[in-house]
């Protein structure tokens, strides 16, 4: 139920412009529903979250994804009430919420320990809410029968929640919270406590129930694959800001920093100097004397001049025997050094001349001429799958991707 | 000469049999050196008296049922077992409220909320740790320098005052496993900060706010020491007992203290049965 059109690829280079510049005014027909402007948190001397500015859609799927201690559960439990900013403002509706109480807001939340209450039983645990607004007692009983048939466990009502399954008490901290039928429902980590296989089944019925209940849910998550799967946008935080903001799609195909393309799947990346960059296309010479081509809207506004890095997604890169015709696509020369067969397809680890290491997902479609390794091997991929980051700062990657 | 190997296995079995004895039979034995005086108070609250001197007396004269009969012919020793009975619920419902607050504040709250935490908690130690000698010395002087006259005031003051530290420490240790984002949900779900204790904070943590008034009750129903210092004409319980033992322990006195010991096994199963529930 939710469209893509407003999402938009991210093209500018510091993260706080990146929010700030795009996000709000790209959807004239949607109404954001939280407005996070320009807030800051800091704990003793450490800075939390840094001047970030988000809006989030009514009736979006938006996922904020990071390594811990990036900031994103601080800007959760800033939005839930549970933590004051230090500076900037929240509007939730509209509405100013910066310093309201949590029980003064309308937001629910789905803690990462679900924390279900271990003295009441599953009804009591879901009628919580309703109890507090004080709504009648036959509403009670049918809304909370409902919402346990939405979220697949009718008739668990006199259960207690230590008789639960992990994904059953998980079940019921989503029902707790989306009973109230909130603006705004948080859920931070709500599947870290989950096996793979349950965590996989999760993810597709926590977007049923989304688009079935059409409430706007902000997800925080380190996985990266669980917010690839299940968000209509999502934004890559490190140290406090945002790095990437938009549709999977978008940040998966066109990241903007080393960061974001390294946490958000895999990437290879190259580093080099722009040489010559026109409407369409940009040039950009790399370490090993090679040339590659990139559309210029992927190249990070303002990198004309400095280093970058280029970057290619493994599955993007064939491997072409030498002699066949490279035509307009990127290619590079270089030597197998591992070859690993997936079932589903081969990876390879390719070394180049000056020993930088590309790594190449070839999926399995019946094909023999499958190099071996130890074989030279000629590397080409598309120029429209080619992006340009952002290189980080020295340090290296704290946090790679899980999946 | 040898033995089967069915044979070795039996001896070993025995040998081996032997060693997991050892400690059951110590442990019955402690049991039994710790029962033994009780035991006797049981037994004896059943024993008949010399006619004409009713004071107890350890030659066994033949079973009665006398006494039980007769619990309340000693109007004194009654009255000041419902002292201690009313001191006790008193006492316990005021150290109980205080001590849960207080371990709520020593849990929640570090410096620089809480200034001065630590010394709190120093406090706290010595108040268990002190002779209750010295508190009842010292209270005592206190009352007779104020001039606040001894009675049942002065001994709820007193109780509540040596009952508190182990009140805050019982539920301190409930608290510790607290799982605050609990807390969190109730106010994510709209209860405010009252609601939230009644319907959450407290329902949780009430197994060591209850283990804790049992504690609480348990030291001021048998307290002697600092009671009687600081009560009046009309004594608890056991500052009676030891007033009339001086003459001659009355039978009454074993027929009471039967009736406390079978109470007490009563609480001590039930509070078993509360916190497995757990």
């Amino acid at each position: 139920m939710v469209g893509h059109g407003y999402i938009q690829s991210v093209t500018n280079q510091a993260a706080q412009a990146v929010s700030e510049s795009k996000v709000s005014g790209s959807a004239p027909d949607r109404r954001a529903i939280v407005q996070i402007q320009g807030v800051s948190k800091l704990f003793d001397d450490s800075v939390a979250v840094n001047n970030l500015t988000l809006d989030i859609y009514e009736g979006e799927f938006f996922s904020l994804l990071g390594p811990s201690g990036c900031g994103k559960t601080t800007t959760l439990r800033m939005l839930g009430g549970f933590e004051e900013p230090t500076s900037g403002r929240i509007l939730l509706g509209g509405k100013d919420v910066t310093y309201l109480a949590p029980y003064h807001r309308d937001v629910n939340t789905v803690f990462q320990s679900y924390a279900l209450f271990p003295h009441l039983n599953i009804f009591e645990n879901v009628a919580f809410g309703l109890r507090r607004r004080h709504i009648a007692k036959s509403d009670v009983a049918r809304r909370v029968g409902e919402i346990l048939e939405i979220v697949d466990l009718p008739g668990f009502e006199k259960r207690r929640a230590s008789q639960l399954s992990g994904g059953q008490q998980q079940r019921v901290a989503l029902a707790r919270a989306l009973i109230n039928e909130p603006t705004l429902l948080l859920l931070d980590e709500p599947m870290s406590a989950l096996d793979a296989k349950l965590r996989h089944q999760m993810q597709i019925e926590l977007k049923r129930i989304q688009t079935q209940v059409g409430i706007t849910f902000l997800y925080v998550t380190h996985d990266q694959e669980e917010a690839m799967t299940m968000s209509d946008r999502l934004a890559v935080m490190r140290h406090g800001v945002i790095e990437g903001i938009g549709s999977p799609k978008d940040i998966y195909d066109s990241p903007t920093t080393e960061f974001v393309a390294t946490f958000l799947g895999a990437s290879n990346l190259l580093e080099g100097q722009v040489t010559e960059s026109t409407e369409a296309t940009t040039t950009v010479r790399v370490a090993g004397g090679a040339v590659i081509t990139l559309p210029t809207e992927r190249l990070p506004r303002g990198l004309s001049g400095s280093p970058v890095k280029v970057g290619v997604r493994p599955e993007k890169i064939s491997l072409i025997a030498s002699g066949v015709e490279v035509g307009r696509r990127n290619s590079l020369r270089g030597r197998v050094l591992v070859s690993t067969f997936t079932g589903v397809g081969n990876q390879y680890i390719i070394e180049l001349p000056d020993e930088t290491r590309i790594t190449v997902y070839a999926q399995n479609i019946g094909d023999d001429t499958a190099p071996r390794s130890g074989e030279e091997a000629i590397l080409a991929w598309p120029v429209e799958h080619t992006f340009a980051v952002v290189p980080m700062a020295g340090a290296s990657i704290e946090a790679e991707s899980e999946s | 000469m040898s033995l089967s190997a069915s044979e070795i296995a039996a001896k070993r079995m025995k040998k081996r049999h032997f060693g997991r004895m050892v400690l059951p039979t110590y442990s019955w034995l402690v049991i039994a050196y710790l029962v033994f005086p009780i035991a006797v108070m049981i037994v004896y609250s059943f024993n008949k008296v010399h006619a004409g001197l009713q004071m107890v007396s350890f030659a066994w004269n033949g079973a009665t049922l006398q006494w039980y009969h007769q619990w309340s012919n000693l109007p004194g020793l009654t009255a000041s077992f419902w002292l201690s009975i009313k001191l006790g619920i008193v006492s316990t419902l005021i150290a109980t409220v205080l001590g849960t607050l207080l371990a709520i504040a020593l849990v929640r709250y570090r410096p620089p909320q809480f200034r001065g935490k630590t010394i709190v908690e120093q406090v706290l130690f010595t108040n268990i740790a002190a002779p209750e000698i010295v508190m009842g010395a010292s209270l005592l002087g206190v009352f007779v320098t104020y001039n606040i006259a001894r009675g049942f005031l002065t001994l709820v003051l007193a109780h509540v005052m040596f009952s508190v530290a182990y009140v805050t420490v019982t539920v301190r240790a409930r608290l510790a496993g607290f799982d605050r984002a609990l807390e969190e949900a109730a106010y994510d779900l709209g209860a405010k900060p009252m609601s939230t204790f009644r319907l959450v904070t407290l329902p949780l943590i009430m197994p060591g706010v209850l283990a804790g008034a049992l504690m609480a009750f348990a030291l001021s129903i048998d307290d002697f020491v600092t009671s009687n210092f600081v009560s009046g004409t009309n004594a608890p319980f056991p500052v009676y007992i030891y007033g009339a033992t001086r003459v001659g322990t009355p039978p009454q006195v074993f027929v009471f203290g039967t009736a406390i010991f079978v109470v007490g096994i009563g609480l001590a199963i039930a509070s078993l049965f509360l916190t497995k529930k757990d």
